[in-house]
């Protein structure tokens, strides 16, 4: 086996298959040897792209192994805690859509609240006394009628009646006990992330009226805690041309590639292919089609290079979130070591 | 997350019964912490084997069996622990350098 340098550590992308993954197993500089200077060395972080909201998020992570970026990856849709709706008091549904639809439905609207500002949920929910440390609390009341300024040849729904849709924006934030005076700003800090939600539609005589209780919770526990849309990595890609690609050919190799992946440079009447920017190859491998290239190109991925990509559903800003993932991660250690004191 | 219940726990021997190897039960554990702290004690030269699994999907528990080559397997535990730690900690700080820098380039720029 050769010698893992950095330059090599590529995992080749042949016609069929991936010949040298065994080589990757526990990959770290080479020697087999873990330690943490050797890690320190050998790990870096850029960051790629930030969407100006800071909810999308475009990051590499590189020299560090697979099974701890995928901690991560796994944390980041699992394990970071987010605020969702949890218990609905259903008072009156006069709608179409039923109760348990309906509460489902309230379950799955991304809120904006800080998962900070609450504590876990401590023990058992209990009916009549509803925890202020650990709860936030919300109302829907939307009744639907006819609207009485309506034109007489008006046809359309949002014509003739008031409130026939019932938005995310109709959930309104109650403070329980004390929150107002610890959250001043409450109403504008807590609710719905999206405004334009459509929850259910009524018409005349129909009526929601339920109270909302909000909690601190886990992907693990309900897809509806998840603090992302996505959260994935890739290994960052790397094409070699190891024969010269010219004339007809070369456009040819470009249309086998991602756009901007493969530059066609014109020198002396001669088309010649480049590589331009490998990051954004999608690996389909079309190239091996043509036999007359598929010996000119060397397709691998960088095994230490994971290329993350977090998207947040927007309660949290992406960066933030993956910082409380790795917290995570640490908790898990602190709490595990604290353990070991005690059974060794 | 209420009570602090235990969550690490040790299986009973395999026969050899000295220290240089061990079970470990994590409760409430599963790949994510398992296949890391594997990642990271399967490459200390003094550990003869180690490897995770999860016995059953519907059980939230994860097994780490540790044998060493001399000392004690839960000493390599603690030590994995630790490096895991101080590897998020790494982690954690140079996330937070790249950010700052990132955002502070992205200042200039559109100033």
């Amino acid at each position: 086996m050769e010698k893992n340098s950095k330059k090599d550590r590529k995992i080749l992308m042949r016609e069929h298959g991936i010949p040298n993954t065994f080589e990757f197993a526990n990959l770290l500089d080479g020697s087999s040897v873990w330690s943490f200077e050797k890690f320190k060395k050998g790990f870096s972080v850029k960051i790629v792209r930030e969407t100006p909201d800071k909810f999308e998020l475009e990051f590499d992570l590189i020299g560090c192994n697979a099974a701890l970026a995928n901690a991560f990856r796994r944390i980041l849709l699992s394990e970071v805690p987010t605020i969702a709706i949890e218990k609905v008091y259903m008072f009156n549904n006069t709608s179409i859509i039923q109760d348990e639809v309906l509460s489902h439905r309230l379950g799955l609207i991304p809120l904006k609240a800080h998962p900070k500002v609450l504590e876990w949920p401590a023990g058992e929910w209990k009916q009549d006394e509803v925890d202020q440390q650990s709860t936030l609390s919300f109302e829907l009341k939307v009744t639907c009628k006819k609207n009485p300024q309506a034109p007489k040849d008006a046809r359309r729904p949002s014509d003739i009646y008031l409130h026939h849709n019932v938005y995310s924006s109709d959930i309104k934030w109650v403070p329980l006990g004390e929150q107002h005076l610890l959250h001043p700003d409450g109403a504008k800090k807590f609710g719905p992330i999206h405004d334009d939600i459509l929850i259910a539609k009524m018409r005349p005589g129909h009526e929601i009226h339920a109270q909302l209780y909000a909690v601190k919770g886990i992907g693990k526990d309900h897809a509806k805690f998840s603090p992302v849309a996505t959260a994935a990595y890739r290994l960052l890609p790397d094409i070699e041309i190891v024969k010269e690609v010219t004339g007809e050919a070369a456009e040819r190799l470009q249309s086998c590639f991602s756009p901007g992946v493969i530059d066609v440079k014109v020198s002396q009447g001669i088309k010649k292919a480049v590589v331009k920017d490998a990051r954004y190859e999608s690996c389909s491998r079309n190239f091996f089609r043509h036999d007359d290239l598929k010996d000119c190109i060397k397709l691998s991925r960088i095994a230490d290079h994971f290329i993350f990509t977090v998207e947040s559903v927007g309660a949290l800003p992406s960066s933030t979130i993956f910082i409380e993932a790795v917290e995570v991660l640490k908790e898990k250690c602190k709490t595990f070591l604290s353990e070991l004191e005690e059974i060794a | 997350m209420a009570t602090p219940k235990k969550r690490l726990s040790q299986l009973a021997g395999d026969g050899s019964n000295d220290e240089k190897s061990a079970t470990f039960v994590f409760q409430d554990e599963g790949h994510t912490l398992g296949n890391a702290l594997r990642s990271i004690m399967v490459q200390y030269p003094e550990v003869e084997f180690c490897a995770y699994s999860v016995p059953h999907p519907s059980e939230s528990q994860m097994h780490m069996r540790i044998q060493v080559k001399s000392g004690r397997a839960v000493d390599i535990l603690r030590k994995g622990l630790e490096d895991l730690y101080r590897t998020c900690e790494h982690v954690s700080k140079t996330f937070d350098d790249a950010m700052g820098a990132f955002r502070g380039k992205v200042k200039m720029e559109t100033n």
